[in-house]
């Protein structure tokens, strides 16, 4: 799957810190204004990104606070209701999946564990193995683009093979034989929580190639500027310069990619929990819904379009929020 | 792309040898790749478990397995041997043949040989050249499908920038790039094939009808094009828009150039370079498995022969795939970086 990225943007997306740079220079004669006030003045603007904003963050609260809402609404995802299900076909009784004031979004197929409580509860694992493999993809794709910019030479070509050799990997199948090779339990976890920080590193490492190009290409073209050169001859050693003047400076590039990182890797959870190897039951995530749902696609729609309307809502949400951010740090976007 | 001569010429290749230099040399990077690509595998799936502690000669014969029967599968299938040596019985085997013995229990397994699956008991050649048509078909069918649409619309969208049909496409474009296949595959298949009762959804092999064969892969590729679609409608349109407001646009539009050769001939050619990049890959990717569209529509293919292989630890499937994987993906690439050149007078192959 190719990360729907944009390289045009996001490599020009840096002279925005230039002009804001010559901006607060001339502080004194124009009100000087920061990159990140220009981005949020723009983004203020994006009324879509603000919507896909609100509703990330809702979706933050939601999955923080799970438990505390399946409380309050009354239901817990892993009881059983088996009073609710017809004998015969094993889908709910009644209409739409089995909808009800008790049920909002009705009950599983067979054990008629509430579908809403498991929503709550799928959250958080597709915030959780998201946000945490797109942070683990930009440390390893910022420390090594960086090296690799910055030293060049065999540095740059060790990394850079790498990087070319993993893009080229066949990756949605290595993520599954890694996964599914992983031993139950290691390092004082067990169970989904193995799977979960097992999908997490996985993913975290295929996806930093995508950051690393990037980084390391930005970083080439800025170890030769003037502001590079002035904290050099001031006797500033490598690494002062590197992540003192060189990482300020490439912020904005990494940002962006990160927003657009994270509805990739819920994707990829989710697609690892359809297919079998993502987390284990009784822990509900989305994809692992869609899986059991695919049995009772005739008989019980409902209890595939509740966890897929889940994934796509918030694979929206990231999307918008992020084409809004990625827009906003755009120097050539219109202010 | 017009008539203009598109090889040829001083500045675009540097002579047949160079090219075919360039060519000897990226066929020799990809074959380096594959290597890798088996060693990796191969320490995927026996370094770990033996880092975990788990015996893959025992889960290969069964849950009761007696100490004589693990070891005889352990020397059958030369599983104590060094990881080198096993990666070299492999490469040979492909082209040799290989014989698996172990006391008086022999298997031949005829060149070319990708190996012996234990589950299955059967060569896994066979199962490649089973499953690789289903799967070539529906990535095939499906690309042609998502690179007219989304190409098309992508353009569409550029030119008419701000409008509501660009508006339109580019929500359609979003949505599409957030909806998993794995969703949008089981509502086609809820709406077309069980509520509406159009198409049957059953996979028929081309062999026994085409019509049938049509019915069965219509919901997979128009599902799979979808998501697709929607990814390259948007790079197309943001690339488009790059370049139409590039200076070598402005020049062809002063020297008086009709809008459609501007466009078809002069942008089109650069909008089409990152296209190509990603559908190397894409193409690549799919021809190896497309993993998530073949379970959700029960497609024979490598992709659900390689699932239900890694779920079973049936090493010499997933050997096998992963080798067509790689170099699908690999082949694809190369292509594509030919194809630059044709495209694009600028690129040299070297």
């Amino acid at each position: 799957m190719t990360a729907p990225l944009h390289e045009p943007t996001a490599e020009a997306a840096p002279s925005a810190a230039e002009e804001a740079a010559v901006a607060s220079a001339d502080a004194k004669a124009v009100q000087g204004r920061s990159l990140g006030r220009i981005a949020w003045e723009r983004l203020k603007r994006d009324k879509l990104a603000l919507a896909g904003g609100i509703i990330v963050l809702l979706l933050i609260v939601v999955a923080v606070f799970a438990p505390l809402i399946a409380s309050l609404y009354g239901q817990d995802p892993d009881a059983y209701h088996e009073s609710l299900i017809d004998p015969l076909f094993s889908t709910p009784k009644g209409s739409l999946g089995g909808v009800s004031g008790t049920h909002w979004l009705g009950v599983e197929p067979v054990n008629g564990r509430d579908i809403f409580a498991r929503i709550l509860y799928g959250a958080r694992i597709s915030l959780l193995v998201g946000f945490l493999s797109a942070i683990v993809a930009v440390v390893l794709g910022t420390v090594l683009g960086i090296l690799a910019g910055f030293f060049g030479g065999w540095v740059d070509s060790i990394i850079s093979r790498v990087m070319d050799g993993l893009l080229a990997f066949p990756q949605l199948l290595f993520i599954i034989a890694l996964v599914s090779v992983m031993p139950d339990e290691m390092l004082g976890l067990n169970g989904s929580s193995v799977r979960v920080f097992v999908m997490i590193l996985v993913i975290g490492f295929f996806g930093w190639p995508y950051i690393g190009r990037v980084v390391r290409g930005q970083t080439l073209s800025m170890r030769e500027r003037e502001y590079v050169e002035a904290a050099r001859s001031l006797g500033a050693g490598r690494f002062y310069i590197l992540f003192k003047e060189l990482l300020p400076n490439l912020v904005a590039p990494i940002i962006v990619y990160t927003t657009m990182m994270i509805p990739t890797n819920i994707l990829t959870e989710a697609a690892l929990s359809f297919l079998g190897v993502g987390v284990k039951p009784p822990t509900s995530s989305w994809g692992q819904m869609l899986s059991t749902a695919i049995d009772y696609y005739d008989s019980d729609p409902m209890y595939m379009i509740v966890p897929g309307v889940a994934i796509f809502i918030t694979v929206l949400a990231f999307n918008l929020f992020g084409d809004g951010v990625r827009d906003a740090l755009d120097p050539k976007g219109s202010r | 792309m017009g008539h203009r001569k598109t090889s040829g010429g001083p500045r675009s290749c540097g002579g047949p040898l160079a090219v075919l230099a360039y060519l000897i040399r990226r066929l020799f990077a990809a074959a380096v790749m594959l290597v890798v690509i088996i060693l990796v595998v191969f320490c995927i799936f026996f370094l770990v478990p033996k880092w975990a502690g788990v015996d893959i000669a025992s889960s290969f014969v069964g849950k009761q397995a007696d100490p004589a029967s693990v070891a005889a599968v352990r020397e059958k299938l030369g599983l104590s041997d060094p990881i080198f040596v096993q990666v070299w019985h492999f490469f040979k085997g492909i082209f040799v043949g290989r014989t698996y013995a172990a006391g008086g229990d022999v298997t031949h397994c005829a060149a070319p040989c990708f190996g012996y699956s234990f589950r299955t008991e059967q060569d896994v050649w066979p199962v490649l050249t089973d499953r690789f048509p289903v799967t070539l078909g529906l990535a095939l069918g499906a690309a042609v499908l998502w690179l007219v649409f989304g190409v098309a619309a992508g353009v569409l969208s550029a030119l008419k920038r701000g409008s509501l049909w660009d508006r339109g496409a580019m929500v359609i474009a979003l949505s599409g790039v957030s909806l998993p296949i794995y969703f949008t595959g089981l509502l086609s298949l809820a709406i077309f094939s069980y509520g509406l009762g159009w198409i049957d959804g059953k996979y028929v092999p081309l062999t026994d009808s085409f019509s049938g064969w049509l019915g069965g892969m219509i919901l997979p590729w128009v599902t799979l094009a979808f998501l697709y679609a929607a990814m390259y409608a948007r790079i197309t349109r943001a690339t488009m828009l790059e370049i139409l407001g590039e200076d070598y646009i402005r020049t062809a539009r002063a020297k008086g150039l009709k809008e459609q050769v501007v466009i078809g001939k002069h942008a089109m050619r650069s909008t089409m370079t990152p296209i190509l990049t990603m559908l190397g890959m894409d193409l690549g990717a799919l021809i190896g498995g497309a993993i998530l569209t073949e379970t959700t529509f029960s497609l024979p293919g490598l992709g659900q022969a390689v699932l239900n292989a890694i779920k079973t630890q049936d090493l010499p499937i997933i050997l096998g795939v992963t080798l067509i994987t790689s170099l699908a993906v690999l082949i694809a690439n190369l292509v594509v970086d030919v194809l630059y050149a044709v495209i694009d007078p600028r690129v040299r192959l070297t």
